[in-house]
């Protein structure tokens, strides 16, 4: 860790002219990431702008649905009963992640702006294009079981951390973000992350100095049908190897509506559209859940090391949608 | 009246969880200073330029300390080395002596600044340039410039060659599969660290996470050139060290960088140090072969590592399991060799048996299966009671039944031979077993007592306690020796300046340091005794001391239990403040330290107990049971329930000890599930950096783990009659565990850990 300046913002117009007039400054949320990359000296911020004292920690009812708050925890909002009763998908995703000391701390605009946990990310002493453009992909011809099967580049194979990104992606949420001199404007979840091309330096699309004010959550049909899986080496404290949010609503067995959205598989969320697609209109069976996953998996490009998550993401589908049928009945161990 | 067996609670409990027990980097010093290393980038070559202006110019820089300006030590000189009891540095390669590199993250340099933060980012700003070398950085890649080593551990390498492939070829049935087992790290949960504070030029204090303080303290002596009695090694609690904790260079880097900064300096390692600087787990490549007549009586074992190590003799003895298991005409156990260009493997919990037993006892399980003879029963028919490579007999060995005890417990017999037939919801149920072994070991040890006129007694020896138990079960032999409640007993270990005892390694501690401690106390208990006798004012005057027995502090007439005299008074009326008593112990052979102490001169000679390895073999033994769910779409593996039954000789404290075998179950079911370290080829490096992508079992990977012991003292190895336990419970664990999925899915998998991936 390098010697930085830090401040607390009391407003979040002033946190955000702090970092947009600082190149080398960064928003500081619980911290669980960005300290841990400051200390293996991946990031160098010049100064950390606490946030955690902003007033934008509630969970609400809006007109069209439910708005979290940025720099609420990943805790409190899991377990808040607005979105146990409405989106418990979302309670689901994020309780999947990291331990309960990490979800105390971490905060969901925080979440959103995590980084990768590509290991060649992390050591300083390795080629990695997101840490340090132009200097190669470590992932691409090394240790890539952990790594992408969509999406990828040459320039840049990893895979976005979150389960509660899966989780928004899934539910259509939209991004309530500020810029320098009051510029507010949103973002549909969709659009927020990237994929790699040929910048993985650029994880999302927020423009230097922009806060996360709030993510909103539309309403939505889902709350009895959906479902998170979440495969991973251990039972908690472990990223997906592959991780499916899984949402539907039924017109008597046929479904009307269905999200899909992979977690441990792209750069991004990764919204199964052409499984989405596929199903609109069948019989809600297992028959139908695995044909829908086997025409989204014809798309994947795996690497040397990771072919299984092709099989391994073709029947978690499958299992997440029938977990989706039992209204969340399912166990969380899949 | 015994204390010792009770499973009663760790007197040093208190102190931990309430954060008052005192560990390595919380010696805070004043005037203390902070060092940070700086670590190499290649994996093989040398430094051509290193440039440490600019850290000299950063806030707080004390020094900066490399192979440019470094202290010189002593150099490397096996036979000097062993001498001086100095033999196991972790790596065979002083620090900073020179500019070449053997591996990726070898210490290059040591930036000391006046806080933590300060030499951190100082050390960044290190310019360091190198001439790389073509590294060899992969076991598979190396294995045709692999080597028949001739020696491991003093013993031989290579047991008969090439005897089994006649018997094998000639088998009825015959198994032959290659198992592989990953790098692994033990990463205790305290991480390594050391305080280094001199007193002139000459004398050193450490304040060291380390197994073992005697064996640390003689290394620094050496390679600084210090007398060891000016090195002193204190480590009152150390958080774990499962084998990485001897003496790696970070201890002789801060006594170097202490000395050039001329204060007190701490280290303390980070995660990342250590996945790189101090040893790991090698991986191995085990072929084994079993043959059989068609009654299912083995005809020959053949067991072949193939395995890699750097900068040590050591390398992994997964073959040791099977020289002592099962019997059979013919055993071959066999070792290749290459060296990589990667940090240095070492001792790690039950070295050679945990991957050992994994492909051993994977094999006897297909074997079985091929035979259709249940597990339990293919073991108990080809039992051996003696050890097959001298005939002697154990000294104590109750294996089958541990295989009964556990199949009972366990309820094996619901188990059914063909796989597949056993489902719950969406799971495939499977139950698999493994025997369990590890050596019994014992070294000399000293241990000296002590007792005030008040009853207060103190036990004192350079032993260690590494979370296993040790201060609370020397207080109860102390307790059952003299007769005096455990509370009244203070136990000092974890300073090289007390009398010796061997390090914490090698399941040998209990074994070792109780039958010197309970004939300090005897010795202790006859002064006591012979002073009443001779002292007329006494119940016990004039009595012989065969007529005298001991209980609550007090000696009594057998038979007439009114004629007492208590300790105290016994004490007081010879004038006596504080008595002691030293006893050194050591086994027949004498293998061991018995180095006298300054602080301790036993009175009598060494006491030649028991330990006769010339009649005897010491081992203990142990089932493994195991249920597994398998999700089969899924790929996960659950442990649901464990069944784990040790015969380890006389259990000290019920508490302890299961807790010993837990934790060593739970470390085999990271082994088998999820535990490894991969290194990319390119650059000889290791992939998984912290605890984050290093994954160890959580709570809900840890189902309920039935321990039971057969208890049976050991009446060959010490008076005590106890072996050790640390390591035993680890052994069989992954071999059960793939075992059991084996019979839930009917896929064998022979290459750990078994992660989802495997089963897709």
């Amino acid at each position: 860790m390098r010697p930085f300046n830090y401040s607390n913002a009391g407003e979040p117009a002033t946190a955000i002219a702090t970092v947009s007039a600082n190149p080398g400054a960064k928003f500081l949320g619980g911290g669980t990431n960005l300290v841990d990359l400051m200390k293996e000296d991946v990031m160098h911020p010049s100064a950390l702008v606490d946030i955690t004292r902003l007033k934008l920690a509630d969970v609400a009812k809006t007109a069209t649905g439910v708005t979290i708050g940025g720099t609420a925890t990943n805790s409190f909002t899991a377990n808040h009963e607005l979105i146990r009763k409405n989106y418990p998908l979302l309670s689901m995703a994020i309780l999947a992640g990291a331990s309960a000391q990490i979800r105390n701390m971490a905060t969901n605009g925080g979440n959103l702006n995590q980084r990768t946990r590509c290991t060649y990310f992390y050591d300083v002493n390795l080629p990695c294009n997101k840490r340090e453009p132009g200097s190669g992909c470590g992932a691409l011809k090394g240790v890539n079981r952990n790594h992408a099967i969509f999406g990828w580049s040459e320039k840049c194979v990893a895979v976005y951390p979150s389960d509660m990104a899966i989780a928004l992606a899934a539910l259509d949420a939209v991004v309530h973000v500020e810029g320098n001199n009051n510029v507010k404007r949103t973002i549909n979840f969709a659009d927020f992350h990237r994929l790699p091309g040929d910048t993985p330096e650029k994880d999302n699309n927020l423009k230097p100095g922009e806060l996360i004010l709030s993510i909103e959550l539309p309403a939505n049909d889902f709350a009895e049908r959906s479902y998170y899986l979440k495969i991973r080496e251990r039972s908690s404290y472990a990223f997906a190897l592959v991780s499916v949010a899984a949402a539907m609503a039924l017109e008597g067995n046929r479904i009307k509506q269905v999200r899909i959205a992979l977690g441990g598989v792209a750069h991004k969320p990764w919204r199964a559209s052409v499984a989405e697609k596929w199903l609109i209109g069948k019989e809600a069976t297992e028959t139908n859940f695995r044909a829908a996953a086997e025409v989204e998996l014809k798309n994947a490009r795996p690497l040397e090391h990771n072919k299984f998550k092709v099989a391994m993401a073709q029947k978690a589908i499958a299992r997440a949608l029938q977990g989706a049928m039992q209204g969340g009945e399912y166990g969380l161990e899949g | 009246m015994s204390e010792t067996g009770k499973p009663i609670s760790r007197i040093d409990g208190r102190l931990k969880v309430t954060g008052k027990a005192t560990y390595a980097a919380e010696f805070n010093q004043p005037t203390m200073a902070y060092a940070f290393p700086v670590r190499a980038t290649i994996a093989k070559g040398r430094i051509t330029a290193l440039d440490d202006a600019a850290v000299k110019k950063e806030p707080g820089v004390i020094s900066v300390v490399s192979y440019k300006n470094a202290p010189k030590l002593k150099p490397l000189d096996m036979q000097a080395q062993a001498k001086a009891g100095a033999a196991f540095l972790g790596e065979n390669l002083p620090p900073l002596q020179d500019n070449k590199v053997y591996y990726p993250g070898q210490f290059i340099a040591v930036v000391v600044a006046e806080s933590y933060e300060q030499a951190r980012a100082a050390a960044y700003k290190l310019k360091v340039r190198y001439a790389a070398e073509k590294a060899a950085t992969d076991l598979k890649t190396e294995l045709p410039n692999s080597r028949k080593p001739a020696k491991l551990m003093g013993e031989e390498a290579q047991v008969n060659g090439g005897k089994t492939t006649a018997p094998l070829a000639q088998s009825a049935h015959r198994v032959e599969n290659t198992y592989s087992t990953p790098a692994e790290h033990h990463h205790p949960m305290e991480p390594h660290a050391t305080v280094a504070v001199w007193e002139g030029a000459d004398k050193l204090t450490l304040y060291d996470a380390t197994q073992g303080v005697g064996l640390t303290g003689a290394i620094a002596a050496y390679f600084l050139g210090l007398q060891p009695e000016n090195v002193r090694v204190i480590a009152p609690f150390v958080g774990g060290g499962f084998g990485s904790k001897g003496l790696w260079l970070h201890t002789l880097l801060v006594a170097m960088a202490a000395k050039a900064a001329g204060r007190p300096v701490k280290l303390a390692l980070t995660r990342q140090m250590m996945q790189t600087n101090v040893g790991h787990r090698a991986a191995t490549i085990q072929r084994v072969s079993l043959g059989t007549d068609t009654a299912g009586t083995l005809t020959a074992v053949r067991h072949h590592t193939d395995t890699y190590n750097n900068l040590t003799e050591f390398f992994e003895p997964s073959g040791k399991q099977s020289l002592v298991l099962y019997k059979a005409p013919v055993r071959e156990v066999t070792y290749g060799l290459v060296k990589l260009d990667r940090s240095t493997p070492t001792f790690m919990r039950a070295p050679g048996e945990t991957p050992g037993t994994f492909a051993l006892e994977s094999a006897m399980d297909e074997m079985a299966y091929k035979l259709k003879m249940d597990p339990v029963a293919f073991r108990i028919a080809n039992h051996t009671a003696q050890d097959p490579m001298n005939g002697h007999d154990f000294s104590s060995e109750f294996l089958v039944d541990c295989y009964r005890i556990g199949a009972e417990k366990f309820g094996w017999s619901a188990r059914s031979m063909e796989p597949r037939q056993k489902r719950n919801g969406k799971y495939l149920v499977g139950y698999g077993m493994a025997t369990a072994t590890y050596p019994g070991g014992r070294s000399a040890a000293t241990v000296k007592v002590s007792m005030t006129a008040s009853g207060d007694v103190t036990v004192m020896t350079a032993s260690i306690d590494i979370g296993t138990g040790t201060y609370t079960v020397l207080a109860q032999t102390a307790a059952d020796a003299l007769g005096v409640p455990v509370n009244r007993i203070q136990v000092k270990i974890g300073d090289s300046s007390l009398p010796p005892a061997p390090l914490a390694g090698g399941s040998q501690t209990t074994a070792s340091i109780h039958p010197a401690a309970l004939e300090a106390c005897v010795l202790l208990r006859k002064e006591l005794t012979a002073l009443a006798i001779a002292d007329s004012s006494s119940k016990l005057y004039g009595r012989a001391s065969d007529e005298i027995n001991y209980t609550n502090g007090n000696l009594f007439i057998i038979g007439d239990e009114k004629k007492t005299d208590a300790y105290a008074d016994i004490m007081s009326r010879a004038k006596r403040g504080e008595m002691e008593a030293c006893a050194t112990t050591q086994p027949v052979s004498g293998a061991g330290l018995t180095v006298p102490s300054a602080l301790c001169t036993p009175r009598e000679a060494p006491a030649e107990q028991n330990s006769d390895d010339k009649h005897y073999a010491f081992h203990s033994f142990g089932a493994q049971f195991a249920e597994v769910w398998v999700d089969e779409d899924l790929g996960t593996i659950r442990v649901k329930r464990f069944t784990s039954v040790q015969d380890v000789g006389r259990i000290m404290n019920e508490k302890t000890a299961r807790s010993q075998v837990i934790g060593g179950v739970i470390f085999g079911i990271g082994a088998a599930l999820m535990e490894a370290t991969d290194y990319d080829k390119r650059w000889g490096s290791p992939v998984v950096r912290t605890l984050a992508d290093y994954h160890v079992p959580v709570n809900l990977d840890v189902p309920p783990i039935n321990v039971h012991f057969i208890g049976k003292p050991d009446p060959h190895i010490s008076p005590i009659g106890a072996r050790g336990i640390g390591e035993i419970g680890i052994t069989g664990v992954a071999a059960a565990i793939a075992n059991a999925v084996f019979n839930a899915t009917g896929k064998r998998l022979r290459d750990l850990p078994l992660t989802p991936d495997k089963l897709m």
